[in-house]
């Protein structure tokens, strides 16, 4: 139980090598071990989309995975989305638009939404909303997140 | 956003230990025993507690409106002998890392004798324990003669109505971590949300602290909707436990726990009658409800039933009134405030009711409230009633103009051709509205301390809270607007009780009313400090001076001789000496007072879609217009309806904590507790009406927080009805899809 693993985990760039039990989740791997506090846990049963990264380019669950599962993979989490001081377009669009109240859950909704505009610049707006439903926000209500991915997605295309 | 945020969970500290609460399978037996052997034995366990670790700890207060006959129905931090409903906490274990306390907590053995449960609160009531029953007290609200009233009306309308239990379920769990300085003699919480101040005192009184050796810091909140931030067992656990082990104790809540152990809210069963008159004027209503408690009654005491008692009338002239709400015991989770807390569900009942008038009185929906609303050459307009202990006085509005507003704001008449012409084809589609009116601003004070350092930033200390709904943008604003200070200079300072002695947090939509009536108050005195020493070292008169971009300038030129107030506060350093007889530092105390709640109203407008084989509402438009007589920040007052909303069709739809026979809770995670995603929300519609600002403060504010959910189940319930042609199908919430088969079933049966 207590027996533990050495992994290396690949966060926005920078490698972490630490030692965890098999059981350890991803996501507290990747907050108490790595101290990247910006992930956050929600509901531990990956309905809520709040500790969603991005592994490899793809929006993955990180309370539904093991820390040994990612091993050597690349994480990146939303400390790694703004560049040199300057914001990613999809943070920027969040603040523009309201896209956040409290911002417990915007995390989880910027990687969401980073990893499939990476994949996908050309998604429908119908499309977008279905990605998007698959995290939970209490605050906003959605729209201010639907306008917000919409611009950056816009942005993104343009630039 | 980028990651920076510190929640609770992001709070952590040197040799800290994890606290796990073991909480009852059952809802409802006699403890037999707590065997904390085995447990104990894992290696990084420190502590295991049970009730008697803490008898000597009492059971947490009443924060709002204490009534007599409340307090044995009070909850202990863990369990004293008997558990009343799945989650109470009933042993605390302490262990060194938070996997292995998880592990602790399932090897502690409960022995618990099950007993028979309560879960109807419109039952009779039961034995709570020997010698109290489950009805601690009963509510009674009410003014003229209502039976005189139902003697002479034309007719009689009456509906039994209910609404189910749901809450505001954050999506940042609960969290507390306990510290304790040694060498300070000082007991820290860090999580604190919403009402740090008065949980100071509590936690204080309750671990035998000075209060001033006791000091609670509120880092960022994921959402608090009246649940978060009240006083729970485990926040006097942690700080207890840090007090007595010695080390950092930290507790993060997991959403199952969240969902069985912090506050529910909302469940009430309502039989109501109206006495109106052959037009369809109310004479007298009378409403006896059913308030599922849950089992205890927390620190909100009689709030929700309260509200629910008083609110009902909402914008209508009703010459006679009786109330009588009893509060039930269930062994279910104890219940207590969710944004628009017994106006939710008062409103749902009071629409309703106009909606079958209507019907009674062969009027429309919109004419049997034109008839019955309040006009604005009555305000203000004086219910003989009281909430929160302030008399009800409705201080402003203008109920038909903004109704005119709403229905213009749709194509109301429009509207109305299109469904026809829609249901003509086969379809179910409908339009319904409610009318509501809101409280907020509640007092009886605010204070805030603000301070121009010698570099020119601005430092706003307030004692009110925020959880995550824009608090440190509309203190600024205000603050900016009135020093003549750029806004992005300014820095808000909120939840620390060791910055301000006093505060009264953020709940009830008060803190844009009453703490931004402080800031102005404070912001004008520093205004005047500074002033008055710049005209000194200008040579000229105060009355010469005004302030632009923290630059203090003569009005009347545009050029000329100017002064920062980062100067200024530089010459008020203790050892200047241009500061002559003055009180050192550029600061300034606001405080403001108030006695009376004040009062935005609104009306929802929803168009609904019905399919007749999966059950399914869908909500096509959505109009929320709110009269909140001036929005600091339209912005974030659009925000605050549109998440409001949201939520309000959650509780109209989707939501709901259901038990099965024996008490046990049967929605228990995201899956079987549905909130609204992005799919579900649609696209809202907001009108912001500044058209009846408060008298009782001089911005003439009134908070925005509740209304964009009050009226969700009222409108929704209304447009179902009229989708059907069927009034009163609606006379539960939420609909969801099994019920909207069954209604669809009853009142269309040649249909399916």
């Amino acid at each position: 139980m207590t027996k533990k693993t050495d992994v290396t985990l690949n966060i926005n760039g920078q490698t972490h090598n630490v030692s965890v039990e098999p059981r350890r989740t991803l996501a507290d791997a990747i907050r108490e071990d790595c101290g990247q506090t910006g992930t956050h846990i929600g509901c531990e049963h990956g309905v809520c989309g709040a500790c969603t990264v991005l592994i490899e380019g793809v929006p993955a669950r990180s309370c539904l995975m093991f820390a040994v599962q990612a091993d050597g993979k690349a994480i990146r989490t939303v400390e790694g989305l703004a560049e040199g001081g300057k914001l990613h377009p999809l943070q920027q669009a969040f603040m523009d638009c309201h896209g956040l109240q409290c911002g417990f859950c915007t995390p989880g909704f910027l990687m969401l939404a980073t990893g499939v505009l990476e994949r996908e610049p050309d998604i429908s707006d119908e499309d977008l909303v279905d990605v998007l439903s698959s995290n939970l926000c209490r605050c906003t209500g959605y729209q201010n997140i639907i306008k917000a991915v919409r611009m950056a997605a816009e942005q993104m295309r343009s630039s | 956003m980028t990651g920076k945020g510190m929640f609770a969970a992001d709070v952590s500290f040197p040799r800290q230990l994890h606290m796990r609460i073991v909480r009852s399978p059952f809802a409802h037996g006699l403890i037999r025993s707590i065997d904390t052997q085995t447990a104990s034995a894992l290696p990084g366990v420190v502590a295991i507690w049970t009730g008697d670790d803490v008898a000597d700890i009492p059971p947490i207060d009443f924060r709002l409106t204490r009534i007599e006959g409340l307090e044995s129905y009070r909850q202990h931090v863990l369990a004293q002998n008997r558990v009343r409903y799945v989650g109470e906490p009933v042993a605390a274990v302490f262990a060194t890392d938070a996997y292995v306390a998880e592990d602790a907590a399932d090897l502690v053995d409960l022995e618990i004798e099950e007993l028979p449960v309560t879960l109807d609160a419109s039952d009779a009531p039961t034995e709570f324990e020997p010698g109290r029953l489950t009805e601690p007290a009963v509510i009674r609200k009410g003014y003229g003669d209502v039976d005189g009233a139902f003697g002479a009306a034309h007719a009689v309308v009456e509906l039994d109505l209910s609404i189910g239990r749901h809450s505001g379920v954050p999506m940042e769990t609960r969290g507390a971590i306990g510290r304790y300085d040694a060498a300070r003699d000082i007991l820290e919480m860090y999580g604190a949300a919403k009402v740090p101040h008065w949980n100071r005192d509590q936690l204080a009184r309750m671990l035998g602290r000075d209060r001033t050796a006791m000091h609670l810091h509120e880092g960022h909140v994921g959402g608090g909707f009246g649940i978060r931030g009240e006083l729970y067992p485990e926040d006097v656990l942690v700080c207890a436990a840090a007090l007595r082990l010695g080390r950092p104790v930290k507790w993060i809540e997991d959403r199952r726990e969240h969902l069985i152990a912090a506050n529910h809210s909302r469940q009430q069963c309502h039989h109501v009658r109206a006495a109106i008159d052959v037009e369809g004027r109310i004479l007298g209503i009378e409403n006896e409800f059913f308030h599922d408690q849950g089992a205890y009654v927390r620190t909100h005491a009689a709030t929700v039933p309260d509200l629910a008692a008083a609110m009902l009338l909402g914008p209508y002239r009703i010459p006679n009134y009786r109330a009588v709400g009893h509060i039930r015991l269930t062994n279910k989770t104890p219940a207590g405030t969710y944004r628009a807390p017994g106006r939710f569900e008062s409103t749902f009942v009071r629409e309703r009711l106009m909606d079958a008038i209507a019907a009674r009185a062969g009027i429309t929906p919109v004419e049997a409230r034109r008839r019955n609303l309040i006009a604005s050459a009555e305000m203000p307009y004086k219910r003989p009633i009281d909430t929160l202990g302030t008399e009800v006085v409705l201080d402003s509005g203008e109920y038909a103009g903004l109704l005119d507003k709403a229905l213009k704001r749709i194509g109301w008449t429009t509207l109305q051709d299109e469904l026809k012409s829609r249901r003509a084809k086969g379809e179910l589609v409908g339009a319904g509205l409610g009318i509501f009116v809101e409280k907020s601003g509640l007092g009886p004070f605010d204070n805030v301390k603000i301070t121009v350092d010698p570099g020119g930033a601005v430092e706003i200390v307030t004692g009110a809270a925020s959880v995550g709904q824009g608090v440190e943008t509309v203190i600024a604003q205000i603050c900016a607007d009135t020093l003549g200070v750029d806004f992005d200079r300014i820095r808000v300072i909120h939840g620390q009780t060791d910055r301000i002695d006093e505060g009264l947090g953020a709940f009830a939509s008060r803190v844009t009313v009453m703490t931004g009536e402080a800031t102005r108050l404070g912001a004008l005195k520093v205004r005047q400090k500074a002033t008055e020493m710049a005209a000194e070292l200008l040579q000229c008169t105060v009355d010469e001076l005004g302030i632009v971009n923290g630059e203090i300038r003569k009005t009347a030129k545009a050029s000329g001789p100017s002064i920062s107030l980062a100067e200024i506060a530089r010459h008020l350093l203790p050892t200047s000496k241009t500061r002559g007889s003055r009180e050192p530092g550029l600061t300034g105390e606001g405080w403001f007072f108030s006695n009376h709640m004040n009062y935005p109203y609104g009306v929802h407008v929803a168009v609904v879609s019905l399919d007749r084989e999966t059950g399914h509402v869908a909500v096509e438009r959505y109009l929320v217009a709110y009269d909140i007589g001036r929005a600091v920040n339209p912005m974030l007052v659009e925000g605050q309806i549109a998440g409001g909303f949201a939520q309000g069709l959650g509780g109209t739809l989707f939501e709901e904590f259901t038990y099965d026979e024996r008490g046990e809770p049967m929605n228990v995670t995201f899956a079987d507790y549905l909130m609204p995603t992005a799919r579900e929300v649609p696209a809202l519609d907001v009108l912001i009406c500044e058209d009846a600002p408060s008298p009782l403060n001089p911005l003439g504010l009134k908070g925005a927080g509740e209304g964009g959910t009050n009226a969700v189940g009222a409108a929704i319930a209304s447009a179902i009805d009229d989708a059907l042609g069927v009034p009163g199908a609606v006379t539960q919430l939420p609909v969801t899809p099994q019920r909207m088969r069954d209604i669809l079933d009853r009142v269309l049966p040649e249909k399916r």
